[in-house]
């Protein structure tokens, strides 16, 4: 004699995004806060000293933001036109920011005032930054050329006139204070040394430079360009070691993680892509509502700010971590009793008693057993299980058909539930996955209610809403045959050229593959 | 062997008929069950499960049997051939034969009556009415005996021996049909007879279908087509009888069974739930559900502690009093229908096919029970007819039995719901392990599957291909999960889709060497190269459409065999691409011997199954048998044989390397062979009945603590061998015990060659026996010249006993030495007793 056996819920293989530790990590992030600014949002910086704030510069202004602030802290909008670039200083008391109207300042964190102003370049400087001794600054602009500064007497001490065209990125090395980078929309990135007259390397990206990074270590060098993420490897010469190609539009801006494992990419695609920096392949990714211009990450990765075309800032902040512990201790009893009887080894003339395991089953499976369809049906369509796993509805409702009492579990309802069943109804029968058996019950349904159509006008809502979806699937299913169409008489034209008997059982053997992933 | 090798053909397990004809009954001391199979009536063991006797004598199917209520040990069985059989079962005679002369449709025994038994019997020959006759029986000399003395006690009765029962004390007998009940007192010679008014709720009509009398009280139960069962009282009276009503089962109630005091009475229907209904209205009733086959038949053992159900199936379920599932006597289970066709276990040898509803059946052909059941579905099934329920169509091993193929589906009205799942042994658990399942792998009915079965090469050279009726075949390949966190190491995935002009699949078969694969598309058949997947040519024979086709082996691995439904036998050579040779024969089995190059093949012509042997070299048949059978033969299949026989004649070469088995339309497994089915039997088995009604004394107690070691040994080792010879425990042992004390030689002799054969043999020496080995060193010295004295007696005697003993190792392993020794320390007093 067999045990009951429950009902078998099909489990379907997730599609796209597996379950890794990295998205566990990068979703672990609350709701976005949105903050509007006055413009785009050229840049984001983060201030390398705690409490972490950061400047985003936007318009004609540069804002400083609190860590959980939504309004600016502090505001330095000195400036005629767009400001451009607000960097931070090493030790976050100093900020260093460029203008459309070619003059870079250097603002002190506390006041608010410019302390420095440096004059030189005739076109918008975009590009400003410290190198890494704190008593220079580097910038670059719209005037191809690229210079260094001295902060303490605010001349300039040298300057690069080697790029031909517009120079809108650039990064200072952290570990060499003589090094820095420039990539430029003349498809090349050139890397300085102060001490040298000239460039001490030129990396041809191929695309306009849009955005630099040079790793912590300063052996590795990214430079992002038309949809393509490169990776040079700047201590073998500037080889290229891979080129990333996973956006669809401009790749903006680069990051990376406190760790410096990740990194992360921002493009007029709206997407955020992270990649592994041991195996370059996108581990997560991020979409927002607008093209991505800028995008930070707060050390620790506590919070990723994400500036857009639309000037709006998308602040997420991370989740604090849940204590386990604390929340889930339940008061147990003693040691002692716990033990109790479990220490003790039968000796041989000992009768052994073993307890039958009980199988706990579910609620709808014990319904099932009994044989009460619609108490069973009922059971599943409980919110929990019919918004969470609407598999298992779907699964019992399987069951029912197979054993033929579908329609009785389904007719007898009143208005509530047949508005909850349609609900249901409506929603899943486009997943492919449900599509077979749903049918059936909407079928059903329609056949059996047919009589109180009109009575109801929330019932009546829900048969429109039906029927709009199934509509809806139906063209789309009329689309995908068209391609289908269109793809096999590309096929046929592709096959023609090497003429064998057996392409053609070939093609239709794909062609079939294509149609069945499609229904699917 | 050397009896003249006449190949007959021989029944072998199953049947159409089987059990049901009539209910088993218990010996009276419950140790026994007699069951009715066929001509044949069969003695099983309760406590083994084990089949002791096969008693026939019967020339047509048995109706009835009843025990002797007067003795015991003896029994009656009715039969359509018109005879009652009295039997002394325990040793399988037949003492005596009653000729009645008409058919017998069922037998009553009840134990108030001198020496005569009821029957019914049809009024005029071989067509209802039917009547229900006392039959005396006769105590004249001898053992074929006519009984002429027949006196009619009701007439119009059905034919069914569920329909008529005895009342207490044999006082009256209750009769139903259609939609009436008829009581008949014997004293009083009066019928009492009770209409019920013909009424159809919901699909059931109310006529009878059963009837039983209470043993203490009078009472009758009746059981009805529509689910309910009625309790008749005071039907003494013609007006004030009444009736109380019982309702539980949906359908009908095949079978009603009073306990043995009357307090509680059995139902079973087709919802394979026995149902327990207490007598007094104040309990609840119970239920044992899930039984696995509708009921048949119930009955009870005369000590009312335990009760016994028949399935539909053939399967005999033993219930304890408890209400709980005890034992269950299976062999092959019968299903309705063979889908998977036979297969063999390249494993176990066993044959695999349907069993139960979703469940593949493993069936020992050696000893005629199922091995285990594997339940492939997983899904309850419900008792209930008229529902499409997921059924096993396709069943194909791969990997000498590492993997298996299945393919269920569920008849729908739009569309067929289908999954491929594969299977891969466990060698721990010694059982299948679910590893891919696959959702509509066709859009349509899967109609044949077959895995590229290699010797040497490693797994992933596995491939499977299924043909469909969506007029593609699909080719399945093994895939190796690279993420090191995925559970399982492999799974399987589509890699190729062939089709061939818009047909319809309808076979496939690879070559011997894996390299080809040929697949019939309805008229033709296309032969594809299975490493790139091209088509390398095509056969046509048209007309009629390709029903099998298989691919020679061995030294005819060129040939490809082709049947067509049109009645052609094709053999086309791979390497002329031409026909070789065809044959006109209506074939409707073909099948290749794995181990030997020839094919069998069964024709039908109407009422006539014969059996065609050939090699595809020849267009000669090597073996021709005319009328196999009068039933359409469904399947066929080569079971190897675990060593070639020795063959006698040239004739019968096929023979050596496989046995051939076939399953008729009506699911009786037959093979052909030179010894018939008494003779197959294991003596073993025979035996049983002996040594279990033998008293328990210290000997038979050491014997049996030593019989069961052996076994105890093969679990505890595990080593994934599935012992599938039946294993005669000890034969030296047996034949000490069974032959007469006067002719064996003196005791002091045969002791130590007994304790020999007690001995354990080398291989399971034991790491404990080790330890051992060095504190009996010490021991050595002095037992040193006692043994050889002993060796050297022992080869000094005559070796015919020895011979006669037959397996007695000639020398001993320094093991067993150890051993002797051993047990020569052990205390032999007891045997002083004796």
């Amino acid at each position: 004699m067999a045990a009951y056996k429950p009902v078998v819920v099909q489990v379907v293989p997730k599609l796209g995004e597996r379950i890794t530790q990295d998205t566990v990590y990068w979703r672990g992030y609350k709701t976005p806060v949105q903050i509007k600014e006055f413009g785009a949002v050229n840049k984001i910086d983060f201030s390398p000293v705690a409490p972490y704030n950061y400047a985003v510069t936007a318009s004609s202004r540069i804002h400083i933001y609190g860590r959980y602030s939504q309004e600016p802290i502090k505001t330095f909008s000195r400036f005629k036109d767009a400001a451009y670039c607000a960097t931070y200083r090493d030790d976050g008391n100093l900020i260093v920011a460029g203008s459309e109207e070619g003059s870079i300042r250097l603002f002190d964190v506390s006041g608010r005032a410019p302390l420095r102003q440096f004059d030189g370049h005739t076109k918008p400087v975009h590009v400003v930054g410290f190198l890494s001794d704190k008593y220079r600054v580097f910038s670059a602009g719209d005037d191809y050329a690229s210079s260094l500064w001295d902060i303490p007497s605010s001349t300039e001490i040298i300057s690069y006139n080697e790029h031909t065209d517009y120079v809108r990125c650039g990064c200072a090395s952290k570990v060499n204070a003589d090094v820095f980078i420039t990539g430029s929309y003349d498809h090349t990135v050139k890397l300085f040394d102060t001490r040298v007259k000239n460039s001490v390397m030129t990396i041809e990206h191929g695309q306009p430079v849009e955005s630099v990074l040079l790793f912590p270590s300063g052996g590795l060098l990214v430079s992002a360009g038309g949809r393509y993420v490169k990776v040079w490897d700047v201590l073998k010469g500037g080889q290229l070691l891979v080129s990333l190609k996973n956006h669809h539009k401009t790749v903006t801006c680069l990051c990376l993680n406190s760790s410096g494992q990740r990194l992360l990419s921002g493009s007029l695609d709206r997407h955020v892509k992270i990649y592994s920096t041991t195996s370059y392949k996108v581990v997560h990714s991020f979409n927002y509502a607008t093209s991505v211009l800028s995008l930070a990450l707060s050390p620790e990765d506590e919070t990723i700010v994400v500036g857009m075309t639309n000037g709006v800032l998308n602040v997420k902040h991370r989740k604090p971590e849940v204590r386990k512990e604390k929340t889930a201790k339940k008061r147990q009893p003693a040691y002692r009793t716990y033990v109790k009887g479990r220490t003790y080894m039968p000796k041989q003339e000992d009768f052994c008693v073993s307890k039958p395991v009980k199988h706990v089953l579910r609620k709808y499976d014990k319904l099932l057993k009994s044989f009460q369809s619609s108490k069973a049906l009922d059971a599943v369509l409980e919110p929990p299980i019919r918004l969470h796993t609407p598999e298992v509805t779907v699964a019992v409702m399987q069951e029912l058909h197979r054993r033929g009492t579908l329609r009785s579990a389904l007719a007898g309802r009143d208005e509530k539930q047949i508005d909850l069943l349609l609900t249901f109804v409506a929603r899943r029968v486009i997943d492919p996955r449900f599509t077979s058996i749903l049918v059936t019950v909407a079928d059903i349904i329609t056949d059996i209610y047919q009589p109180v159509v009109g009575q109801s006008a929330v019932v009546d809502r829900q048969f429109l809403k039906l029927q709009k979806a199934i509509g809806k699937e139906i063209d789309y299913q009329e689309e995908l045959l068209e391609v289908l169409g269109m793809m096999d008489t590309l096929f046929a034209t592709f096959t023609r050229k090497r003429v064998t008997c057996l392409e053609e059982s070939k093609s239709n053997g794909l062609g079939e593959t294509t149609e069945t992933s499609m229904n699917n | 062997m050397v009896a003249p090798a006449a190949l007959r053909v021989v029944r072998c397990g199953g049947g159409g008929r089987g059990h049901l004809g009539t209910s088993a009954v218990f010996s009276s001391d419950s140790k026994y069950l007699l069951c009715a199979s066929g001509d044949f009536v069969k003695v099983y063991s309760v406590a083994t499960e084990e089949t002791l006797r096969l008693m026939g004598g019967h020339a047509d199917q048995v109706t009835g049997i009843q025990l002797n209520p007067h003795n015991h040990m003896q029994l009656y069985s009715s039969s359509l051939d018109g005879s009652i059989k009295l039997w002394d079962f325990m040793d399988g005679i037949a003492i005596k034969t009653f000729t009645v002369g008409s058919k017998l449709l069922a037998l009553y025994a009840p134990p108030d009556f001198e020496d005569s038994v009821f029957v019914v019997i049809p009024k005029s020959a071989d067509r209802a009415p039917f009547q229900l006759v006392s039959v005396k029986l006769t105590k004249a000399a001898g053992q074929d005996v006519e009984a002429k003395e027949l006196s009619v006690v009701l007439s119009g009765v059905d034919a069914s021996p569920k329909c008529i029962a005895f009342g207490r004390e044999g006082k009256y007998v209750a009769s139903v049909k259609q939609f009436e009940l008829c009581v008949y007192f014997f004293k009083k010679k009066l019928a009492q007879r009770f209409s019920l008014r013909s009424s159809k709720a919901n699909g059931g009509s109310n006529c009878f279908t059963c009837v039983t009398c209470h043993p203490r009280e009078d009472c009758i139960a009746t059981g009805h087509a529509d689910g309910k069962i009625r309790i008749w009282r005071n039907f003494h009276h013609r007006k004030d009888y009444t009736y109380s009503t019982l309702h539980w089962h949906h359908d009908i109630v095949k079978d009603l069974a009073y306990s043995v005091e009357g307090t509680y009475l059995l139902s079973g229907g087709i919802e394979a739930v026995l149902v327990v209904w207490p007598s007094e209205s104040d309990c609840q009733r119970d239920f044992l559900p899930r039984l696995g086959s509708p009921i048949e038949h119930i009955s009870m053992s005369a000590d009312g502690s335990q009760c016994c159900t028949l399935h539909t199936d053939n399967r005999i379920t033993i219930i304890s009093s408890n209400l709980r599932f005890s034992k269950s006597i299976q062999g092959l289970i019968k299903s309705a229908n063979i889908k998977t066709g036979l297969v063999v276990d390249p494993r176990t040898k066993a044959l695999v096919l349907n069993g139960e509803p979703g469940h593949l059946q493993f069936y020992c052909l050696q000893t005629d029970q199922q091995l285990f059941s594997l339940d492939i579905v997983q899904r309850e099934y419900v008792h209930q007819a008229g529902l499409h329920q997921t059924d096993l169509v396709k069943v194909a091993f791969g990997a000498q039995g590492k993997w298996l193929a299945t393919v269920e589906e569920r008849e729908d009205a739009t569309n067929p719901e289908l999954q491929l799942k594969l299977w891969f042994y466990n060698e721990k658990t010694q059982s299948f392990k679910l590893n891919t399942r696959i959702n509509t792998p066709h859009e349509d009915h899967i109609t044949d599957m077959c895995f590229r079965e290699m010797d040497e090469l490693e797994d992933d050279a596995l491939i499977l291909v299924t043909t469909g009726k969506d007029r593609v075949f699909k080719v399945w390949l093994m895939v190796e999960d690279t993420d090191p966190e995925a559970q399982q190491r492999v799974s399987w995935s589509c890699d190729f889709v062939g089709s061939y002009h818009n047909y319809q699949a309808t076979n496939c078969c690879f070559s011997e060497d894996g390299s080809l694969l040929a697949v019939s598309f309805e008229e033709a058949v296309t032969v594809w190269d299975s490493v790139t997947w091209d088509l390398k040519c095509t056969f046509c024979r048209p007309p009629g459409k390709i029903k099998n086709i298989c691919f020679g082996r061995l030294t005819c691995s060129k040939y490809l065999i082709g049947a067509t439904d049109y009645g052609f036998l094709c053999c086309w050579n791979l390497l002329s691409c031409a026909l070789e040779w065809s044959a006109h024969l209506n074939i409707s089995v073909l099948q290749p011997d794995p181990l030997s190059e020839y094919i069998a093949a069964v024709s039908w012509l109407p009422r006539e199954s014969s059996l065609f042997v050939f090699k595809p070299n020849e267009a000669q048949p090597v073996y021709i048998q005319r009328n196999l059978c009068q039933q359409k033969i469904q399947l066929a299949a080569f079971v190897p044989r675990d060593e070639p026989e020795m063959v006698s004649s040239e004739k019968y070469l096929w023979l050596r390397r496989s046995q051939l088995f076939f399953l008729t339309e009506t699911q009786e497994l037959m093979t052909l062979s030179t010894k018939s089915l008494e003779e197959r039997l294991t003596p073993a088995s025979k035996q049983l009945a002996v040594e279990e009604s033998l008293p328990v004394t210290p000997f038979s107690l050491l014997l049996g603590k030593h019989r069961r070691h052996p076994s105890q040994e093969d679990t505890d080792l595990g080593n994934g061998v599935v012992q599938n010879k039946h294993k005669q425990e000890s034969p030296a042992v047996r034949e000490l015990l069974h032959t007469p004390a006067h002719v064996l030689p003196s005791a002091s002799f045969l002791c130590s060659m007994f304790i020999n054969s007690l001995l354990i043999s080398k291989e399971n020496k034991s790491a404990k026996e080790v330890a051992d080995e060095v504190e009996m060193e010490s021991e050595q010295a002095e037992d040193d010249s006692d043994e050889e004295g002993d060796e050297t007696e022992m080869e000094q005697d005559d070796p015919s006993p020895m011979e006669s003993l037959g397996e007695l190792p000639c020398k001993l392993s320094k093991a067993q030495e150890r051993e002797l020794r051993k047990i020569r320390k052990m205390d032999y007093s007891w045997i002083a007793a004796f």
